[in-house]
This record gives structure tokens, sequence and C-alpha cells, in this order.
């Protein structure tokens, strides 16, 4: 028995060396066909690239659509017979195509159709990602609402999913209390972050788009804008490092001259810096929506004396605002679904509070932790980060549509508007 | 006969201070931006400049029998406790391969312990008293000195923050990327021509733009789901590695490059197909000889964009398990590794004070190689801008 | 060239080139009409001398004088890309918007120079309304599309006020009957032409001296266009109106003075009658006959 390895290695071989005799030996009768004067409907070139196709095209795909079958089914896979199988599909598809070396065969029409085939296969994979998502989600969520209560976990203050692994060991009496998924405080957490977050960015963002868009000099403009970008670029695990180490130490002092008591890992800080993070989008989203308002609207009420803060604030920004709103609820998203600067920088402990200087969680890093531990699988606590991934998924799809229906409705209204 | 302009001019005082006002709110807002940028960017630079420095002591070392067997003893015992625990426990390995050294002694610079090398910049350090007088004394006679910490690019991992550095991670990201640019620029791209150039106009194709749109805008962390459930606990791809990880990240990434490519193709004009099907060329042709060859540098500027977006991404690396502790740099792609940004993950969990320094050296070199990728693109993207 | 150059000296034209220095300044270059109309007022609103404009290097008016005056419609005539837009434009400083732009020369109104950087150009834009060639309603309703300049200016204190300034401004943009009823509904509901009518509304309810219209009807159908011509008539007793039109035919039905650019020059400016019916120019009388344009 060979290293599995090696007969891959031999496989791929084969395969390439049957694609190369498909192509010369193609090649080959078909100038010969055209030497002894038949009108040929294609070129040599075209009858040997159609030939490559059906001899590799054929057998790749009876390999892995097999393989995925098998896998599907649970089945080990005998790799050297599913191998075998697809050589000998190879072998059949080169004499299928050796034998449509003929004048009267469209070989460039018969490429271009496959071509057209794999193109669209590939925009496949972007349905297929999207399917693959919803389907490792949903399954493993209805696992874990199984287990325990769906009306519990929507509605429960008390997130203690410590004990779990005691009832999946089958001792779920012998704990001191079992475990308890009750959602509602880690929502909470994640709503308080993100508003603190939009309160930052929304403000910021648009404020600076405005100034870009009406007030600004083309040099400042020019100079702006890669400045956002770079701060748009940086990744969040580094935003995260500086909400901890930075951001909270700042607040915690900050809070203490005030006589306050601040936690190190208190809400104020991840949402803060995830507001910065989050500038860059709104500014640039706002940025394009205000400059997409019709000249027009401005002259019409410059025209009538109008100064420019009033033509901005009673004519552009009202124009303007459903695009401003599609841009806040993508920032919405973002903030939902954001990660690292959470785990980084706000608390593990589930807490139902309205005071940002005091620790919380949100839905993002309670999906890490239950995921990173050495948890089994199947127990509780693992699958209930799918659980939670699942209203995670559901509320960024729908701020997601929402913001994309408004965004195009905005630019449907004023481009016909432009007449 | 209305007002005239003086009567007028008095009555808009107020309201020109108004946009006065508005403008220098609204430049404020865009200020305070960038200072974020700059306070952000001082903050790392002053906590991460110092992470390529590193403490280094000259000491006497003995290679004898006696050290090959326990190696502290190579050492003068009152400086035993500033030289730096992993090169005593790697002394005996370099006197196997290096048999001559046995039996000399010899003045050497080595590593020192993190204690030290804290000491010396300055940070709280848990140095006891009489070895802070023992340093002192040998700073002053220049026998210890902060050098340029070359370790910190050519090692892995390391629990003691003296030996830790970036290279297994910077290794795994590399591989991590060939991995996420093999799978999604190809498909990106040939999505994208089907899209632009094939597609019909129907409902099929509509749901396919929808889509990438949505999956551009799904939270990351849940690709890391989708890695986890699909590709590790069905395909049964190994966990932790870059393969995994490329393939994860391929999926985060596809629509980035989508995008770009639609807006490169769309802005080659419709006069040059036009024309190349004017002289009889089927579609695939005219797109294969005209349209990519036009549109390749947007395309490339677009991708360079996906894979730094995908070079930070952090969270669903996590989910499947890259932020595992990798002391070797290894090129495989079926074994655990770990990313630039999991190491500045891991590094900024570790209690001790040192790794602080290290996490904030490893985000400098992050961000050095994320902006010098968006710099480029931003320069293809101007050299490269046609106008039609 | 030379041909031409002597041509654009109009009624003159049989005199060498080379006397010009001798000869008295064409009456375009001396900003009166050729010819009066008798039947129009004389008073005059708005000045210009020796006015010249760039768009960064390229020349777009060259040297125009026009004396506008109060209470009469003025037509610009010209073919496209001659600068009528541009000269419109210059009255109210609407080309401050354009950052390339740069003039020269002197426009004259209430005693000032409009382009003094002592004057405020919002002070300017409130007694120099326009009228732009596409409609612009705001996108709110039709009755604040109205009422949110007034209120911006303190011209109405009441709502009472503001209601009658509403309609007072509809009725004399002939629009009341269509609207009365519909006050609430978005501006952008109405047809192209009520939208046209409810922007001149709009631009009557601040009650300036002046209201320049550039093309006000070429986006409109002709019984639009024709509705809108009467309203020009009617609403010259009580402003000046400045007009650009690319119709001539319109010219001659609404404008009692009517000025041929061509190239950014002020070919020539007459009473409209004069000018449709023996104009001074070779120029101008090849445009109006048709041979180009």
């Amino acid at each position: 028995m060979m290293p599995i390895n090696q007969v891959y290695l031999l496989f791929c071989a084969a395969l390439i060396a049957l694609g190369v005799a498909a192509f010369f030996l193609a090649r080959a009768r078909a100038s010969q066909l055209r030497t002894h004067g038949a009108a040929m409907v294609a070129q040599p070139d075209q009858y040997a690239w159609f030939s490559v196709v059906t001899t590799a095209g054929p057998a790749l795909l009876v390999a892995a659509l097999s393989a995925f079958v098998l896998l599907l089914l649970g089945a080990d896979i005998p790799t050297l017979y599913l191998l075998g199988a697809s050589l000998a599909v190879a072998v059949v598809g080169l004499l299928i195509g050796l034998s449509q070396v003929r004048p009267d065969f469209h070989a460039r029409q018969a490429i271009e159709r496959v071509i057209r085939g794999i193109l669209a296969a590939a925009a496949m994979v972007s349905i297929v990602t999207t399917l693959g998502i919803l389907i490792s989600i949903v399954f493993e969520a209805l696992r874990f609402f199984q287990m325990q209560s769906f009306w519990e976990f929507i509605t429960g203050t008390t997130w203690a999913p410590g004990n779990s692994f005691l009832a999946a060991a089958g001792r779920a009496d012998e704990g001191a209390s079992a475990a308890q998924f009750g959602s509602v405080p880690l929502f909470a957490g994640t709503f308080i972050i993100t508003l603190i977050a939009m309160l930052v960015a929304i403000p910021i963002g648009l404020m600076a788009a405005i100034y870009m868009a009406e007030f600004a000099p083309a040099q400042v403009r020019t100079l702006a804008k890669p400045v956002l970008e770079v701060l748009a670029g940086i990744p969040t695990v580094v935003y995260g490092f500086f909400a901890a180490i930075t951001v909270a130490p700042i607040i915690v002092d900050a809070a203490g001259f005030f006589g306050l008591d601040a936690s190190f890992n208190n809400a104020l800080a991840p949402g803060i810096v995830m507001g910065i993070m989050i500038i860059p989008f709104i500014s640039s989203l706002s940025d394009d929506v205000i400059n997409a308002v019709p000249d027009s609207m401005r002259e019409g009420s410059l025209a009538l004396g109008m100064t420019k803060a009033e033509t901005i604030i009673s004519v552009v920004l009202p124009v303007a605002i459903p695009g401003i709103i599609s841009a806040s609820l993508l920032a919405v998203s973002r903030a939902l679904g954001e990660t690292m600067i959470v785990v980084m920088a706000a608390g593990m402990r589930p807490n139902l509070t309205a005071n940002p200087l005091e620790d919380m969680t949100t839905v993002t890093v309670r999906i890490v932790a239950a995921l990173t531990g050495d948890q089994e699988f199947e127990s509780a606590e693992t699958l209930s980060a799918f659980a939670l991934g699942l209203v995670l998924f559901v509320v960024t799809l729908a701020l997601n549509m929402v913001s994309v229906i408004m965004i195009r409705r905005f630019r449907e209204k004023y481009r016909s508007n432009d007449l | 006969m209305s007002q005239s302009f003086d009567e007028i001019t008095a009555q808009l005082k107020h309201r020109h201070r108004r946009t006065a006002r508005l403008k220098w709110l609204s430049m404020g807002a865009l200020a305070l931006a960038a200072t974020f940028l700059v306070v952000f960017i001082s903050d790392m630079l002053v906590k991460g400049l110092p992470a390529f420095q590193q403490a280094q002591i000259q000491v006497e070392v003995t290679y004898s029998e006696q050290s090959q067997q326990m190696p502290p003893a190579a050492v003068n015992e009152d400086v035993r406790r500033l030289v730096s625990r992993g090169f005593l426990r790697t002394l005996p390995m370099s006197m196997r391969d290096n048999p001559d050294l046995m039996g000399t002694t010899r003045l050497e610079w080595v590593l020192a312990d993190s204690a030290v090398d804290q000491y010396l910049k300055g940070h709280h350090t848990r140095l006891k008293d009489d070895q802070r007088a023992v340093v002192d004394d040998l700073l002053a006679k220049g026998q210890v000195a902060l050098k340029f910490n070359t370790r910190f690019f050519t090692a892995g991992d390391s629990k003691m923050p003296e030996l830790a550095g970036i290279a297994s991670a910077a290794i795994g990201t590399i591989m991590t990327m060939i991995v996420t640019m093999l799978v999604c620029f190809p498909i990106g791209v040939m999505t994208a021509l089907y899209l632009e150039e094939f597609a019909p106009d129907n409902w099929l194709t509509q749901v396919i733009e929808i889509n990438i749109n949505n999956l551009a805008a799904v939270p990351s962390i849940l690709f890391g789901l989708l890695g986890l459930a699909i590709y590790i606990n069905f395909f049964g791809v190994p966990r932790s590695t870059p393969l995994v990880g490329g393939l994860t990240l391929a999926l985060m990434t596809l629509p980035v490059i989508i995008i770009a490519t639609r807006t490169a193709l769309r802005s080659v004009p419709d006069t040059i197909r036009q024309a190349a099907f004017g002289v009889g060329c089927s579609r695939w042709q005219v797109v294969r000889d005209h349209v990519l060859p036009l549109s390749f540098p947007g395309i490339l500027t677009g991708s360079i964009i996906g894979l730094a977006q995908a070079m930070g991404e952090t969270a669903p690396l996590i989910i499947i398990g890259m932020v595992a502790f990798i002391p070797d740099v290894s090129a495989s792609f079926s074994d655990a590794a770990t990313v630039m940004p999991a190491q500045i993950f891991t590094w900024a969990g570790e209690p001790d004070r040192a790794f602080t320094e290290k996490t904030a050296g490893g985000i400098l070199v992050l961000l050095a190689v994320l902006i010098s990728l968006n710099a480029t693109a931003v320069w293809m993207r101007k050299k490269f801008e046609r106008r039609w | 060239m030379l041909n031409e150059q002597i041509a654009t000296r109009g009624t003159e034209s049989w005199r060498p080139f080379i006397e010009p220095a001798l000869k008295p300044a064409p009456p375009a270059a001396q900003g009166k009409p050729v010819d009066t109309n008798e039947e129009a007022g004389h008073e005059l609103s708005i000045r210009v001398r020796d006015l010249n404009l760039w768009y960064g290097a390229n020349q777009a008016l060259k040297n125009v004088n026009i004396d506008v005056y109060q209470h009469n419609v003025t037509a610009l005539i010209g073919p496209s890309g001659c600068g009528k837009s541009t000269f419109l434009r210059c009255l109210n400083r609407m080309n401050d918007l354009i950052r390339s732009v740069r003039i020269k020369g002197l426009v004259e109104m209430d005693g000032r120079d409009v382009n003094d950087p002592r004057m405020d150009e919002i002070a300017l834009r409130r007694r120099v309304g326009m009228v732009f060639q596409k409609p612009n309603p705001f996108p709110k309703s039709i009755y604040e599309n109205i009422a949110y300049a007034p209120r911006m200016h303190d011209l109405v204190s009441r709502k009472a006020e503001q209601d009658e300034l509403v309609e007072q401004a509809l009725r004399d943009a002939g629009l009341w009957n269509e609207v009365k009823d519909k006050l609430a509904e978005p501006g952008t509901s109405l047809s192209g032409g009520q939208q046209q009518r409810l922007c001149i509304a709009r631009a009557i309810a601040v009650k300036p001296d002046v209201i320049l219209m550039d093309e006000p009807t070429s986006a409109l159908d002709p019984i639009s266009t024709a509705t809108i011509e009467d309203l020009m008539d009617k609403l010259k007793q009580q402003f000046t109106i400045v007009t650009v039109t690319h119709n001539m035919q319109q010219a001659a039905r609404v404008a009692d003075y009517t000025a041929f650019f061509h190239l950014g020059e002020l070919i020539e400016y007459n009473d409209t009658r004069m000018m449709f019916s023996n104009p001074h120019t070779k120029k101008a009388e090849d445009y109006i006959t048709g041979r180009y344009g």
C-alpha cells in the first residue's frame, strides 16, 4: 500500500498525461483532416482543447462527486478504487473527444458552453457558502434547542453554562445547579456596546463626511481619504489590544477622578474603540451619498438666498437621509458581529446592567468562549455557540437587507430625477 | 421695492455664523478622526518599538562536563538569574553541535532574562534590589546592553518573553494566504466574469447578486462557525492548519474580490466589446483577449485589498483553532500553525507584562505589512487608472 | 477671418478694418440696446461693463456690456456654448460654486459692484432669484417648498402670514388652483410644467427684484411652455426678468429686449422686434435666419 500522497500525485500525473495526449492527438487528427481538404468548422486547436475538456472534466467530476456522496453517507472512501474509476472515465472521455474531431463538429461552441458552465459553477460557490453557513448553524442550533428550551433561551436572564459538562456526562442532578442558557444578558451587553459605538461613530463619521463633501478644499480631501482608509484597514485584533491596554485604564482613571468605580473590562472602552473603527465606514458611505445628491438641489436652495449651512441642513441632508440611515444600519450590523474588540476588552461575565462602567459580555464573546474551551463538541455549551450564531446571522441579515433596499430606493430616485 | 443690500446683509450676520459653526464643527469631526489615528499609531510605537531591542548580557560561559549535565553551572552564580533560562536550556545542544567548545571558557554576549530587559527599559520588573544593584554595576561596566532583537524576527512563539518571536506566525500567515488566494482569486474572478459578461438577466442571477452583497456583510465570526461545522467536522480537514484557515478566509474574502472585479470589468467601455464582436470574436474570445487584459490592474488592486483584509482577520481563525502555541517554524499546509493576528491575540492575553511590548511589536510589523499592501493598491489604482 | 471681423461691426461693415480706433464703438459694446423699445420701462436694473470670465485657461465671456432694464423681459439667445448661461449665472454669482472660475469686470446693481468681496452673495441672491433649466423642487411638500425660504429670511413671523404668502406666490405663479387641495403632497409629485411653476413660485415668494431664468421651458412640453411664457409676461409687472432661451420664437414672443451671444461675445443687443425684423449685425441675421446655431 503506497502512502496516500503518492497515490494522489500518481493520479494527477496520469490525468495530466492523458490530457496532454488528448490535446496532441486531437490536433494532429484535425490537421490531418484539414490537409486532406476537408472544410472544418473549427480550428485544430479548438478540437484539441475540446478533447482535453472531455478527458479531464468528467473524470474530475466523477471523483469529486462520488467522494462527496460517500462523505454524506458517512462511508469510508475507497481512495484507490475511486481514483482508478476516475482514470477509466478519463480514457473513455479521451476516446469520445477524438471521435468528435469531425469537419461538421462545432468545437468552439462546445468549448464556450463548457467555459460558461464553469463560470456559472464558480458563481454558485457564493450561494453554496451562504447555504453552508445557514446549514451548519441551523443544524447545530436545532440540536441545542433539543437539549434546552427555546423559550428559556430567548427570555432567560441567567447565562450559566458552567455545569453543562456534568449534564453531558449524565450527572446533571449531582451538580450544584443545572446549566442555564438565558441569553438576555448577552443581547443586552451586545446592545449597549453597539449603542456606545454608534454614539461615537455616527456623529463623528457623518460630520466628517459633511466636511469632506461640502466644505473641504480638494487638497484636504485627497489627504483625508487615505487617512480614513488607513483607519479602516487596521485589523480588529489591533483595536482590541488598544481598547484593553490603553483605553480601558484611561476610563478607569477618569471614572475614579469623578469618584466612580469602573471595571477594567468596562463596556465603554470596547464601545468607544469600536466606534472609532466604524467612523471611516460611516464617513465614506455618507460621503458617497451626499455627493450623489444632485447639485440642482443645492443650486435651487442657494439661488433663493439660503446660506450654505441652511442648504446642507434643510435640503442636502433630508435628501441624503435614506442613504445615511442605510449606512448606519450596515454599521450597526458590523458592530453587532464585531468579535475581537469585545473578546479582548469586554468582560466574560454575563451581566444585565445599563451601567457602561461595569463589565458586560456580548454574543460574540460567548461564541468564542464556548468554542475555545476544552469542551466536547456535543455539549450544550458548545452547541449554544451555534444558537447564538443563528440569532446573530438572522439579525445582521435583516439589517443588511433593509439597508440594501433603502440605498437602492435612494439611488433609483435620484437617477430618474436627473432627467 | 424690496430691501437694500445693506439691510439684508445686516440681517444675515447670525445666519452666516451658523455656516461658520457648521464648518468648524464638521472640520473638528474630521480632525478628531485623524487625531484618533495619530494617538493610536503613536501609542503603538511607544509600546512596540522597544520590542525590537532586547537586553543582552556579557558573561563568562564555561563549557564543561558539568555544564553539560547542569547548564546553570556554566555561568557565574551572581549573574545566573540574570541570564535567560532559554539560553541555559539550549546550552547542552550547542555543545553537542560544536564539540570544540568543550573545556573552554569564553566571554560571550548572551540573551538576558526578560526581567533585566524590562528593568533596562524602565518598566516594572520583578528583579530584587540586590539583583538591580548587580545590573546597575554591569551597566556601568558596559556588560549589559540593549541590542537589536533579531530573535523577534527569526524565532517562533515561546512562553519566555525574551525568546518569543513572530517567525512562525509570519510563515503561518504566508501559508494561509497562499491557500486563501489560490481558492478565492480564481473563483472570485470567474464569478464576476459570469455575472458581468455571461449571465442572463433572470431570477437566479439576481439571487446570486443579492447573496454576494449579503455575504459581504455577514459577521466574520460566522465564517468560523462554517469552517468548524463543515470543513473540520464534515470534511475532516485537520484543525488549526493553514489549509482550513485558508479555506475559511477564502470564503470570507470572496465577496470582496467579486465586487472589485465586477467594478473593474464594468469600467471597460462597451465600445471595446462591440468592436471585438464586430471583427467576429466569440463572447469568450472578447472576454479573454480584450476585457480581461484591460481590467486586470483593477482586479489585481481589488485582490490586494481583499488579501490585506484577510491577513488582518482573527475571529474566524480562533474558532477553527488557529491560536495554537507554535514554537517551531514549520512550512506545511497540514500542520498546526498560527497567524500574525492570532499571535497578537495570544500574546495580548499573556499575564507577563513583558509580552505587552511583544504584542505591540507584532502589531507594528502587521500594520507595516498591511499599510504597504494598501499603499500598493492605491498606487496601482492611480498608475493604471484609465480614462475612457 | 477678416470678413468675419468686419461683419461683426454691423452696419459699418464697409469700413476698412484698419481704422477701428477712429469709429465710435458699436452700440453692443456700450451696453445700450441699438434701438430702444418705446413701450418698455427704461429704469436701469443691472449694469454690466467689460465682463470677462475664464474657466481655468478657457475664456468663456469676452468684454460683455449690457444694461438690463427694470420690469422688462430680457432674453439671451445664441448657439449652445456661446456663454449665455454663464453670463446669466454671473448676475447672482452662481458661478462662485465652480472652483476654477475667474471673473473680471463690473456687474452693478443698485449702485453696488456685485463681485466686490464686501458684497454678501447671499444678500445678492435674495434680490436676484433664479429658475433653472430642469425643475428642481425640494423633496418636501408643495407648501414647504415655498414657505422654506421666506421663513429663513424672516419675511414671515406668524403662521397666518406664511399661509398667505404661500397662497400669493402660488397664485402669482398660476399654480394655486391646481394645488390648493394638495399642499401637503411632495413637490416632486407634480407634472414637469407644474414643478417648474412651483420653482417660479418659490423664487417669487422671496420677493426678489430680478428673476433669472435659465432655459426654463427646455425640459417641458409645448402646453406647459405656453403657460410659463404667459406667466413671464405677467410677472414683469412686479419683477425684472432675464431669461436664457435656446428657442428664438420664445425670445420673440416674450422678450422686450434680446441679446445675441456668440463664442463668448455679445454680438448685438437690441429691441426684440428690431432684432428679429432688422438686425444690425450679419451674425445675428445669419443666426436668426437659421444659417447656423
